[in-house]
């Protein structure tokens, strides 16, 4: 019988991949990408909260279209980034990205 | 009808300058001529009214004793009620008078003396407000409202001292008068707070009550202290040594300033307020000592350096000064009807040597080396007599105005003290020596070739002809109409001339000519022989003892290494401890900024660190509030 940990634990699995892309991968559109899975466990376990805990309640639903929503956005915006640097510095290695700081 | 409208609007004799002030300073600067005009017409009414204040406290019987007072309340607070207010009675009359009188001649005389000055508006304003300070001053019921006022006069002192600004010497003279008097002024300030702590109120006819119930219960000691910090603005505003240094210097300004400032009415200031505060000097006998010596040894001391001066605007200072330890010397023997009198006569003969002394500077061009004028009585007849008129009233020569005041103080010196009595008189001795040497070698002997002088105008000699006959009546009038009577403390002062000690004075001032006259008589110079025997004396005198150099050496010494100590503590001690904290801060900063690669993927790592490690430590922490159960 499949419960409530197994999602939980496949959304587990998938955040951490989603980190380990997001700190290992040196391709910005990898990044991007990472984030997508990270997000994307999230939504996992709303919905899995949302059909176990809170049979009666549709909040955790609701949360996740949200968070595609957002999450769609996030990608145009993140992509559009990277498309103008591509342009403007010729490369998509987020190692190259630093010059941002002090 | 006109006394009482006077005494009831009383205000107005302040106001009026004040408000002629303002006016000129917001729209008349760039008009002279209507500035002047108006400046004396204010200043014109004013003394109208208070010849009918002064009518009025003859007329209706105000006395020491029942004095007219108005006030309103100014502020207050839980403990102090501060009021402003009119306080006339005789003494507080015969100053307005004096003070507006003079403040009138002086600015007609100004509108000769400043012709042609940029700043002659600008002259006239400042002039009124001077005069305005000066009168409120005058009627103030309480100490409060007389510091406020003495410190405007202080101010406008400062203002017209430093008048030619572009001088160094001017700029020089007003800081060293402003701060010189500053230390004074930190003193009766002092003494005024300790008054409304003590006595809770500053006003001068409930202070006269309080004060001597308060010695008798509990001594002089105390209150000795607070009058000597009282008394330390007087001795600062009246030129008193030690701090008389700024008064030679203050003669930077133009003659009209020195004549009405310097030498008629806020020097004497000082002295006024001894006299509005006698009651409480007058029950403390150590105070009152002082007070005698040291106003004696400032006019023996400042005649003293009078006689070798060369300047004539510096001889009329040290002369001024030494006129005002006269004064101080009759307070503080208790006559302040001689005191009183003498500030009056003083204040019309000096003002009127101060205008001489301008109309030989504005006729020769600001020379003002009394040994390059020479024989100006030719060229300048009316400056002359007048001058002479002036000089003989000085040294004491019956019946001019200065014998009558000064007997009245050698006679209370006399009742007092023997040696206050001989000091005095030889004061008096070197003041007619001084005074006829300025005369004799200014006006008589060989002209200079080199001068062109020429009588000065219409308006400079006739507010000198006024004050030439103030300086001839000024003693006699009101000698015989009871002075006495009215200007006064405790019972009636019976004025009776003392033939012995007034003879004794007039030969002693005779002396004095007859002196100058062996030295400097007919053009003669012989006074080089005499230097050459007391070679110490002389050059003692002439560096006025040298006191301008020791508070120099003072300053370069004491204040310049205690301000050096302080520096090197501000450098080291408290930059150092803002330093070393800002140093601190950077060296941290330099540490922490490594963290800051710009690497997005590091701080997303760190985020996941402290994600972690907060995470366990919320866990630790609830699983030991819950008292050891799981993790």
């Amino acid at each position: 019988m499949i419960g409530l940990s197994h999602y939980l634990l496949v959304g587990a699995a998938l955040f951490g991949l989603g980190l380990f892309g997001l700190l290992t991968k040196r391709n910005l559109i990898a990044v991007l990408m990472s984030i997508e899975l990270m997000l994307n466990s999230v939504n996992i376990n709303l919905v899995a909260f949302s059909r176990f805990s809170a049979t009666d309640a549709a909040a955790g639903q609701v949360f996740s279209l949200f968070i595609i929503a957002v999450a769609a956005a996030e990608v145009a915006v993140g992509l559009a980034l990277a498309y103008a640097i591509y342009r403007g510095r010729d490369t998509v290695s987020v190692d190259e990205m630093n010059w941002l700081k002090w | 009808m006109w006394a009482d409208f006077s005494l009831h609007h009383a205000w107005l004799i302040p106001l009026l300058p004040a408000l002629a002030f303002a006016i000129i300073s917001f729209f008349l600067l760039r008009s002279p001529w209507l500035a002047a005009r108006l400046a004396i017409a204010a200043m014109g009414t004013a003394f109208l009214i208070a010849l009918g204040v002064v009518w009025a406290v003859g007329s209706k019987g105000i006395t020491v004793e029942a004095p007219f007072v108005m006030k309103t309340v100014w502020f207050s607070m839980p403990g102090l009620v501060a009021s402003m207010g009119v306080l006339v009675d005789p003494i507080a009359a015969m100053m307005l008078f004096v003070v507006s009188l003079i403040s009138l001649l002086v600015l007609i005389y100004s509108t000769g003396y400043m012709t042609g000055d940029p700043g002659y508006a600008r002259f006239f304003a400042f002039m009124s407000l001077f005069a305005a300070s000066m009168l409120a001053m005058v009627i103030a019921t309480n100490f409060l409202q007389m510091f406020v006022f003495w410190e405007l006069v202080g101010l406008c002192s400062y203002l017209l001292i430093g008048w030619y600004f572009f001088k160094i010497s001017a700029r020089e003279a007003a800081k060293k008068a402003f701060m010189t008097t500053r230390i004074g002024d930190f003193g009766i300030l002092l003494g005024i707070l300790f008054l409304q702590i003590a006595f809770g109120t500053l006003d001068f006819g409930e202070l006269a009550v309080k004060v001597p119930a308060y010695v008798q219960q509990n001594g002089v000691a105390l209150l000795t202290c607070v009058a000597l910090l009282l008394f330390a603005g007087p001795i600062a505003k009246s030129g008193q040594f030690p701090l008389h240094v700024w008064l030679p210097d203050a003669m930077e300004g133009p003659t009209p300033v020195s004549a009405l400032i310097h030498a008629a009415t806020m020097v004497v200031a000082g002295v006024y307020l001894v006299a509005r505060a006698f009651a409480i000097f007058s029950v403390l006998p150590g105070a009152m000592t002082v007070i005698a010596w040291l106003g004696c040894f400032t006019a023996l001391f400042a005649a003293a350096i009078a006689l070798t001066q060369r300047e004539i605007k510096r001889i009329l200072a040290f002369s001024t000064i030494s006129q005002l330890g006269y004064m101080m010397l009759a307070l503080g023997v208790g006559s302040l009807t001689a005191s009183m009198f003498h500030l009056m006569t003083h204040a019309f003969f000096k003002a009127l040597l101060f205008l001489g002394a301008g109309s030989i500077l504005h006729a020769l061009h600001d020379k003002a080396d009394i040994f390059e004028m020479g024989g100006l009585r030719k060229s300048m007849p009316a400056t002359c007599a007048m001058m002479g008129i002036a000089v003989l009233a000085i040294a004491g020569i019956p019946p001019f105005a200065g014998f009558f005041s000064k007997d009245e103080i050698l006679v209370a010196a006399a009742h007092v003290s023997t040696p206050l009595y001989i000091g005095a008189s030889f004061t008096a001795f070197l003041t007619a020596f001084y005074m006829a040497r300025l005369f004799l070698v200014a006006f008589f002997g060989e002209e200079n070739p080199h001068n062109h002088a020429h009588e000065s105008g219409l308006a400079m000699l006739a507010p000198m002809g006024v004050l030439a006959v103030f300086s001839i009546i000024a003693g006699i009038v009101p000698f015989t109409m009871g002075f006495g009577d009215w200007v006064r403390f405790g019972p009636a002062h019976h004025a009776g001339i003392d033939w012995g000690i007034a003879s004794a004075s007039t030969l002693i001032a005779l002396a004095g000519f007859g002196l100058a006259w062996a030295i400097y008589g007919n053009g003669a110079r012989r006074s080089d022989a005499i230097v050459k025997q007391v070679g110490v004396l002389y050059s003692l005198s002439l560096n006025k003892f040298y006191i301008d150099e020791i508070y120099q050496w003072f300053n370069r010494n004491i204040v310049t290494g205690l301000a050096r100590v302080l520096y090197w503590v501000d450098l080291n001690v408290v930059d150092g401890i803002v330093d070393g904290a800002a140093q601190k801060s950077g060296a941290v900063g330099n540490i922490l900024r490594r963290f800051q690669t710009g690497q997005t993927q590091h701080y997303a790592a760190l985020m996941l660190m402290a994600t972690v490690m907060m995470t366990l430590i919320l866990a630790i922490t609830a699983g030991a509030v819950a008292g050891g159960g799981k993790i």
